[in-house]
C-alpha cells in the first residue's frame, strides 16, 4: 500500500495521546489506592498532561483530515457505525477526545466531588470521569486496529497482532511521554511511567517482531492464476490498460526499492524500541528528564517510521493486475 | 431478485479496447456524475478514471504460448466488501438490480472501499474527489426514451465480437446465465467469498479431431475395386469368361 503520512501521523499522534491518558489516569489510580504512596496532589501533572493529550489529539485530526478528498462532508463519516470500523472510529475518536478533556478541566476547575467511599478510599468525580476516558482510549485502540485487520484481502494486517501493535506501540509512546512529563514535575509518579513504558516497548518489541515473522512467512491466497482465472503456472501481464498509470498503481503500491524498506525496518526497531529503551533506563535511574523526553520523542520519529513500513509492506491483492505496464 | 452482471467470453475478446473507450464516452458525456476526469491527457504522464480496463497477459512460454485479453472492470459482486465498510453509506448495492453504486453527493473520498475490493475496481476521481467506479450504465439500461435493444451498458454495445453479455444472472433461463452454465463462466478471485456477479468464459482450444482413418477409411466402398488379390497370368481370369 501506498503509506500516506496523513494517515501516519493520524495513528501514531492519537495512539500517543490515548497512551499519555491512560498513563495520567493510572497516576490516578495509583495515587487514590495509595499504591505508589504519594498523597500529593498531582493537579499540574494532569493539567499539563491533558493539554498535551488534546492538542496530540487534535493534531491527529487535522491530519486525518488532508486523506480525505472532500473534507466538509467528514460529519458523514459517523453514519455507518453498525458496519464500519472507520465510522467507529470517527465516533470514539471526539468522545475519547472530549472525556480526556472534561476529566483534565475537572481537576482545573476542582471540581472533584466524592461520589461515594469504599473502605477508606474516597472515590472522586474525576476517577469515573477517567474512566470512562480510559475505557473509550481502550475502544479507539481497537478502531484503529480493526480499520486494517478488517481488510482480510490484506493478509499482513489482517491478524489480531494488528490491534496489539496498535495498543502496545500508543502505550508505549503514551507512557514515555508521562515519563519525561512527571520527571519535569519531580512526581514520585515517574517510576511507574517509566517501569509501564519499558514493559510496553519490551512486549510491543515482541508482539511487532512476531508481527514481522507471520509477514515474512505469509502464503499468498490469491494468484495471478486466480485473479484471470487462468490455470497456469506461468502467467506474464504484457499490458495493464494504461501507460501513464492510475489510480490503482498510485494507492497500492509504495514505489520503493527492497533495500529501502530493510532500511526502514531496520530503522524502526533501533528507534522504537532500542534507544528508547536504553534512554528510559539511563533517564529513569539518573532521573534526567531530559533524557526521558528524547526518548520519548525518539520513539515518535521511530513510530512514524513502523507506520510507514507497516503500510508499505502490505500487498493488495489488486496488484497482480498491475504488474507490467 | 434480479442480479444484473456482465458476463465476458476471453475466448473471443480480441482486446481492441472499444468497450474502454465506449464506457469513457458514454459515463463523460451523459448527464450526472460529474463525467471522468482526464488529467494531462496530451502531456507527459497522463492519466484519468476508468470504470473498465483491458489488459494483456501472456500465459505460458514461447512457443507454447497464448495471449488473453482481459477486461476488468466492477464485478458487482453479490457480498461486495467494498458497501459495509463505507463509513457514510455513500457506497451501496439496490436492492432491485444488485449494482453497486457510489452516492458521489455522499461519499468523502477516503479511499477506504478501494482498499476494501481485492479486485481494484474503484478509482478515485481525481477532480471531484470522490470515489468512482463501473455503474452498469444504469444511466442507460432503465432510459425507456432508447430503443429496447439499445438498453444496455455502453461497453456491450461497442463491442465487435460479443465478448460482452449482459443480463441478469439470477435468472436462470437468461442469455447470460445459460452462457455461464454451458460453458463454464467462472468468478475472478473466488478464495476472498466475495461472490462476484461479472463472470468470464474461458479460452476454448477450437481443435478440429481428425485421425488417419477418417481420411482414409479401410472399408470405402469406392475404394474396394482397387484392392485385387495379385493376379496371375497363368489363370484364367475373369475377363476370360466375360465377353
Amino acid at each position: 500500500m501506498h503509506p500516506a503520512f496523513s494517515v501516519i501521523f493520524l495513528t501514531t499522534l492519537i495512539g500517543a495521546g490515548q497512551g499519555l491518558f491512560l498513563a495520567l489516569y493510572t497516576g490516578q489510580v495509583y495515587n487514590t489506592f495509595g499504591v505508589v504512596g504519594d498523597a500529593m496532589p498531582q493537579q499540574a501533572l494532569y493539567i499539563a498532561g491533558t493539554v498535551i493529550v488534546t492538542v496530540l489529539m487534535a493534531l491527529g485530526l487535522f491530519a486525518s483530515f488532508f486523506h480525505l478528498g472532500r473534507p466538509e462532508r467528514a460529519w458523514r463519516a459517523a453514519t455507518m457505525w453498525r458496519t464500519s470500523w472507520l465510522a467507529r472510529e470517527v465516533i470514539v475518536l471526539p468522545a475519547f477526545a472530549g472525556t480526556a478533556f472534561i476529566w483534565g478541566a475537572l481537576h482545573y476547575l476542582g471540581i472533584d466531588p466524592v461520589i461515594f467511599t469504599t473502605g477508606t478510599v474516597e472515590v472522586k468525580l474525576t476517577l469515573l470521569v477517567g474512566l470512562v476516558a480510559g475505557v473509550l482510549a481502550f475502544l479507539l485502540y481497537v478502531c484503529t486496529g480493526m480499520i486494517y485487520a478488517a481488510v482480510k484481502f490484506i493478509q499482513e494486517w489482517a491478524t489480531p497482532l494488528t490491534i496489539v501493535n496498535y495498543t502496545l506501540l500508543g502505550l508505549a509512546s503514551g507512557f514515555s511521554l508521562a515519563a519525561a512529563l512527571s520527571a519535569h514535575y519531580c512526581s514520585t509518579l515517574v517510576d511507574a511511567y517509566a517501569l509501564w513504558a519499558l514493559v510496553f516497548t519490551l512486549v510491543g518489541f515482541v508482539s511487532r517482531m512476531f508481527a514481522l515473522r507471520r509477514n515474512g512467512r505469509l502464503k499468498r491466497k490469491s494468484t495471478a492464476c486466480t485473479a484471470i482465472g487462468v490455470r497456469h503456472p506461468k502467467i506474464t501481464q504484457i499490458s495493464q490498460g494504461a501507460m501513464g498509470g492510475s489510480f490503482n498503481t498510485r494507492e497500492f503500491f509504495h514505489h520503493k526499492s527492497p533495500q529501502f524498506l530493510q532500511t526502514v525496518k531496520v530503522f524502526f526497531l533501533i528507534a522504537v524500541f532500542i534507544v528508547p529503551v536504553t534512554l528510559v533506563v539511563i533517564g529513569w535511574s539518573n532521573q534526567f528528564a531530559v533524557v526521558l523526553l528524547a526518548a520519548a520523542l525518539i520513539q515518535y520519529v521511530g513510530l512514524l517510521a513502523e507506520r510507514w513500513f507497516f503500510f508499505a509492506q502490505a500487498n493488495h491483492p489488486q496488484n497482480l493486475y498491475y504488474q507490467a505496464t | 431478485m434480479t442480479q444484473l452482471a456482465l458476463v465476458i467470453d476471453l475466448n473471443v475478446c480480441v482486446g481492441c479496447s472499444a468497450c474502454v473507450t465506449s464506457c469513457k464516452e458514454w459515463n463523460t458525456s451523459s448527464e450526472g456524475g460529474g463525467g471522468m476526469v482526464d488529467k494531462n491527457p496530451y502531456g507527459k504522464d497522463p492519466t484519468g478514471t476508468f470504470f473498465n480496463r483491458v489488459q494483456t497477459f501472456e500465459v505460458g512460454e514461447y512457443p507454447n504460448v497464448e495471449t488473453v485479453h482481459f477486461p476488468k472492470s466492477c464485478l458487482h459482486c453479490e457480498d461486495p466488501p467494498c458497501v459495509p465498510v463505507c463509513p457514510t453509506g455513500a457506497s451501496y448495492k439496490r436492492k432491485e438490480d444488485g449494482i453497486v453504486l457510489v452516492d458521489y453527493d455522499k461519499c468523502i473520498g477516503c479511499k477506504y472501499c478501494s482498499w476494501a475490493c481485492p479486485y481494484g475496481a474503484r478509482e478515485i476521481d481525481e477532480k471531484q474527489k470522490v470515489m468512482k467506479k463501473c455503474t452498469l450504465c444504469v444511466d442507460r439500461i432503465y432510459d425507456t426514451t432508447l430503443p429496447e435493444a439499445r438498453r444496455k451498458p455502453a461497453c456491450v454495445l461497442a463491442c465487435p465480437t460479443s465478448a460482452r453479455l449482459f443480463g441478469d444472472v439470477h435468472d436462470p433461463m437468461s442469455e447470460v446465465s445459460v452462457a455461464i452454465n454451458e460453458r463454464g463462466g467462472y468468478q475472478l478471485m473466488p478464495e476472498w467469498g466475495t461472490r462476484p456477479s461479472n463472470h468470464y468464459l474461458p479460452r476454448r482450444k477450437m481443435k478440429a479431431q481428425v485421425t488417419e482413418e477418417s481420411l482414409n477409411r479401410i472399408d470405402n466402398p469406392l475404394k474396394k475395386e482397387e484392392q485385387r488379390a495379385p493376379v496371375s497370368s497363368d489363370l484364367p481370369s475373369l475377363d476370360d469368361f466375360l465377353f
